[in-house]
Formats: C-alpha cells, structure tokens, sequence
C-alpha cells in the first residue's frame, strides 16, 4: 500500500484512492485567540487502518481529535467523512441532527477517562445498550443479549452486567467504554489516549484486544497517543505533531525506525529501552 | 362580577386583578399555552410569576388556571384525587377569592379541574380543561443535568436514553418499575412527562376529550395535551406498558378498577385501601354501592377515624 507516499502529498479530490477514503481532513485549523491549538493538518484515514496521532503534551493532538470528531469547531478546513453508503460529505455542512447520529452510530469516542464516556450511574449491561436504544431497538432481551456478547468480547464477566461502572477497575471501565462504542458497529473509532492511567500489563492487554477487535471488525481508528510503544503496537501509520503542526508523517515502522524530522528522533531516543 | 369590581363598589382601593395576576401577565401565559397547544407535548418556556404560595404548591398550575379562568368558569380543583386536602381547599378558596367563581368538588360540574397528581375516575368530556401542577417537566432531567443538552435531545428526537432508564428498571427489579411520572410520547413526537400522576392514569390521557394544559411555576414551562391527542406510555416489546392492579376493591365504595390509597387505620397493623378520587367514592357510595367498612356505623362518626380516612 502506497498511502503512506499518498497522505505526505495530499491533494485535495486528486487521485482515486484519496477518493476511497474514510476520512479526509484538509486544512484543519484551530486557534484559541492569539495561540494555535492545531494548524494546517491535513491527513485522510482509509478504511479498516489505524491512525496514530503522536506528540507530546500541548502539541495540538487532543485539539485535533476533538476538531475531526466534530466535538470541537475548527477555525478553518474540512473534515469529509464518507458514509456507508459512500458519499462524502463534510461534516460541518451536515445538520445537527445527521452529526449527532453519525457520532451514535458509525462513529465511536472512547475518551482518556471512562468517567466522561461512560454513564456511571447506571448499569454496565445499559451502559452497553445505550446505542442500540437510541437507534431505536425496543426488546429488552435482546438489548441484554447484546450487551452480555459485548461483555464477554471485552472479558468483563457477564455476572458484572448489573454493576454500575463505579464498581469496576480502571481497566474494566476502559473495556466497558470500548464495548459501549463498538456495539452499534461503528466505521470509525476516536481513542484519546485509550490507555492512559493504566498499569503496564493491563495496558497490553487493553492494546491486544483493540488489536483483535479492529482487525475483526474492519474498524478504522484514530488514536491520540503520547505513548510511542501504544503507536507501534496498533497503528499502521502515524502522524507526528509538534506545537500544533504536523513535523512527519507516514508509515509506523518506518517512522519509528526511520525517523527523519529532528524532533521525530528526539522523541523515538527519549523511549527508555528495557 | 369580578373581585376587583366588588371592591371598588364598597369604595375600597382594589387588591387584586381577576384571578389574581395582571392582565399582561395573563397574556404572556395564555400565548405560552396557545403555543403548547400547537406543538403536542413540547415545553414552552413562560415568564413564571411569584404566586402567593411557595414553589411546589402548585404555582405553575395556579397560573395557568389564573390565565384561562373566566367568570363563568366552574373549578374544581384535587390533589391526590381529593377535594378535601389543605392544596386543593386552599387553591379552590384562592380563585373563590380572586375570581369570583363558583366551584364544585362534582368532576362532571366542572369546567376547569386543576389537579395535583390524579386524573379523575370519570372520563373528562369535550369542554372540561384539566390543569396539573408540575414540579418537573423534563423527563430526561434525571439521566442528563444539562438544561442544554436536553433541548437539543428533544429537539432531535433523540429519546434512547428514556428507555436506558426503564431498562435500568428492569435490570434491577425485574420488571418496570417506574409507577408515577412514568413517561409518555405524545402525537407520535415528544417525550413528556405527565408529572407524577400514578401510571395508572397514564391510558385516561390517551385521547382525551378534555384538554390538558401541564405547568410547572418553578422550573417555568408550560405544555399542553390538546383533545383526542394520541398519548403513549413507552415500554419495551417484551416489557408492554401496564397499569397498577389492585387486589381488593375500595372499602368504602366497592370500587373496582379505580386507583386506591393505603390508609392505616392503627398501630396493630390494621388498615384500609380506598378511593383516591373523593367524588367518585361518594358518588358511589350515594348510589347505594358499600364496601366492606362502609357500615353505618362508620359515617355516623362513632369511629373517630372517620375524618382521616374520608379525607386522604
């Protein structure tokens, strides 16, 4: 696959296999008064890919997640998103209420804390059913059917599913947001640090069973991550961010064993080898 | 004819307008309500006015009542389906005062019943305008806080999260069981809350002849239920909506398939369930039905228990 060439250059609505893309992002800007959050990112996600944007702190990646999730305004730019049914379409033109059910429907947030992705005060078991009830599923055995095959693909017991998630580990929380997100089959998934605040070894197995679930879905997945081992692991290619602008793109295992920009290499040297 | 005609022919300084508000502010209700009308089930902001009783008092139905009450008008006004109880006594007495209007505790009498939690047991006819008192209005507000966010979630329709709540119900006790404020979508579009009315009622709302005007002074919306409007209590398919059932009829009256009140009768244990809706268990009981302690010894006040019991 060509697409690492590809994203470096992009032209907007040039080649056709830009055409295909999932998600085409173009110009994105946003300032916050005199101080750039994110300047002139461009990039395009293609289906079934996983994306990983990497910087350190303050250097625009959340700003930027948060702009091509429609969570956030961009000051100027485009962000397309092309549906099931393949037509593009930019998400800041949609109406409110195609925006709100594509973020419900083909479209997943899993958030650094669970506490703002998840509802805590009601049960895991509804927790995972929240999607399919705002799209309209009505029968409550099979809302619990769904979210107990859910449960266990994340490996939370299905004897948890009337616990609230205030009741669960860290890690079990961040498995019940990934469930709660993938339920409705969604295209396309933003993780903000997914497995921020985690210990190591639930950290991998947190990183193996989003492996395990975008390769069985299909999923494409952009991830925020300042963790370069969490990009190595589940990204096919990377974006690198410094002060709000993009320093290097292109495919993980290049960039990570090739990197060009100086910042690039100073970031790949600081990862302390065990 | 008017409260404020029967002062100045005494040659006292008027007190108060026609029911009590001014005739601006009457306006601004009655525009609010017009525009409830129009939109089934949606919640019109309003102007709410401090009303000479604290908030959760009923301010909100006070005011609409104040707004559409004319000198003809007959109210009856219930709380808790009772016509005796200190809200409804002293409400009834307000607009006697202010309006001038005649009022009746008979539901058939009535053209203006303002209500604190029950719709009557006989059907409402064409005409009649039921005004209940809301603490609430937003029936999502327990799941989402933002006054923000659950504009816009009824703005777009986006309702899941009401069933997110019955299936909690579900979940935890096996069954729905949500039995007042249990929530209702309106002509096929809104979610309402039809303020804690018992589910029982829920079905009476249901394409109704009477208009049903719902105002909550506190949290200052106002929305409506025009006649014959279809009103849906929501459920899942294989969790179908139903009311309360009672084992036993009313003690007094022998009514069946009426909602009935627990009233203890002593610190043994001893008690007795009842109408809730006064006119209707006298009415009975006038039409010559008894209930098992309707004996007539009861009603010649040997018992002192009477009074309470009578009257919850």
């Amino acid at each position: 696959m060509s697409t690492a060439e590809l994203m470096e250059t992009v032209q907007p609505g040039v080649d056709d296999q830009a055409e295909a893309a999932l998600l085409k992002v173009e110009g994105l800007t946003r300032v916050y008064g005199d101080r750039i959050g994110c300047a002139d990112v461009s990039f395009s996600v293609w289906p079934g890919e996983v994306l990983a944007i990497v910087g350190e702190s303050g250097s625009g990646k959340t700003t930027l997640l948060n702009c091509i999730s429609s969570r956030l305004t961009p000051t100027c730019g485009t962000v397309h998103y092309r549906s099931g049914d393949g037509v593009s379409s930019d998400i800041f033109k949609m109406s409110e209420a195609n925006r709100r059910r594509l973020m419900r429907t083909d479209w997943g947030f899993v958030h650094q804390n669970p506490i703002d992705g998840l509802r805590m005060t009601v049960s895991a078991g509804a927790n995972v059913g929240e999607r399919l009830m705002a799209v309209g599923d009505r029968h409550y055995g099979n809302i619990r059917q769904t979210a107990i095959e859910w449960l266990g693909r994340v490996e939370i017991d299905a004897d948890r599913i009337d616990d609230q998630p205030r009741a669960f580990s860290g890690g079990m929380r961040q498995r019940l947001q990934i469930a709660r997100n993938l339920v409705t089959g969604p295209r396309l998934v933003f993780m903000d640090e997914p497995t921020g605040g985690l210990d190591v070894s639930v950290q991998a197995r947190l990183l193996d069973l989003l492996r395990g679930l975008v390769s069985d879905l299909g999923l494409a997945v952009i991830v925020v991550t300042h963790d370069l081992a969490v990009a190595r692991l589940l990204s096919d290619r990377m974006i690198v961010m410094k002060q709000g602008r993009v320093i290097e793109a292109g495919l993980t295992d290049r960039l990570l064993d090739d990197p060009r920009a100086p910042y690039t290499q100073l970031l790949v040297s600081s990862i302390l080898q065990v | 004819m008017t409260a404020l005609a029967d002062m100045t022919d005494t040659g006292k300084l008027a007190t108060y307008n026609f029911a009590y508000l001014d005739e601006q502010t009457k306006r601004m209700i009655r525009r609010a309500i017009l525009k409830g009308i129009a939109i089934p089930g949606y919640q019109v902001p309003f102007a709410s006015r401090e009303m000479p009783m604290p908030y959760g008092w009923g301010t909100g139905g006070v005011q609409v009542t104040a707004a559409i009450i004319g000198p003809d008008d007959v109210l009856k006004v219930i709380d808790q389906g009772a016509d005796d109880t200190t809200n409804a006594v002293s409400i009834r007495a307000f607009f006697a005062k202010t309006a001038g209007v005649e009022t009746t505790t008979a539901t058939a009498e009535a053209s203006i019943i303002q209500t604190r939690h029950r719709i009557p047991e006989m059907p409402l006819t064409e005409g009649q305008v039921l005004v209940y008192q809301v603490p609430i209005p937003e029936p999502l507000r327990f799941l989402e806080p933002r006054e923000t966010e659950t504009r816009k979630m009824h703005a777009l329709e986006e309702y899941g999260l009401m069933h997110v709540k019955l299936y909690e119900d579900i979940a935890r006790n096996g069954h729905i069981a949500t039995t007042y404020a249990y929530p209702v979508k309106v002509e096929g579009r809104y979610v309402m809350d039809p303020s804690p009315t018992p589910k029982f009622d829920n079905p009476k709302m249901h394409r109704s002849e009477a208009l049903q005007l719902f105002g909550a002074g506190r949290e200052k919306r106002i929305y409506a239920i025009p006649p014959h409007t279809e009103v849906v209590s929501l459920d899942f398919e294989d969790h179908p909506f139903e009311v309360q059932h009672f084992d036993q009829p009313c003690a007094l009256c022998g009514g069946e398939q009426v909602y009935l009140d627990e009233v203890v009768l002593d610190d043994r244990g001893g008690r007795m369930f009842v109408c809730s809706d006064t006119d209707h268990c006298e009415n009975r009981c006038a039409a010559g039905h008894r209930g098992e302690l309707a004996g007539d010894d009861l009603f010649d006040g040997k018992d002192k228990g009477v009074e309470t019991e009578a009257s919850t």
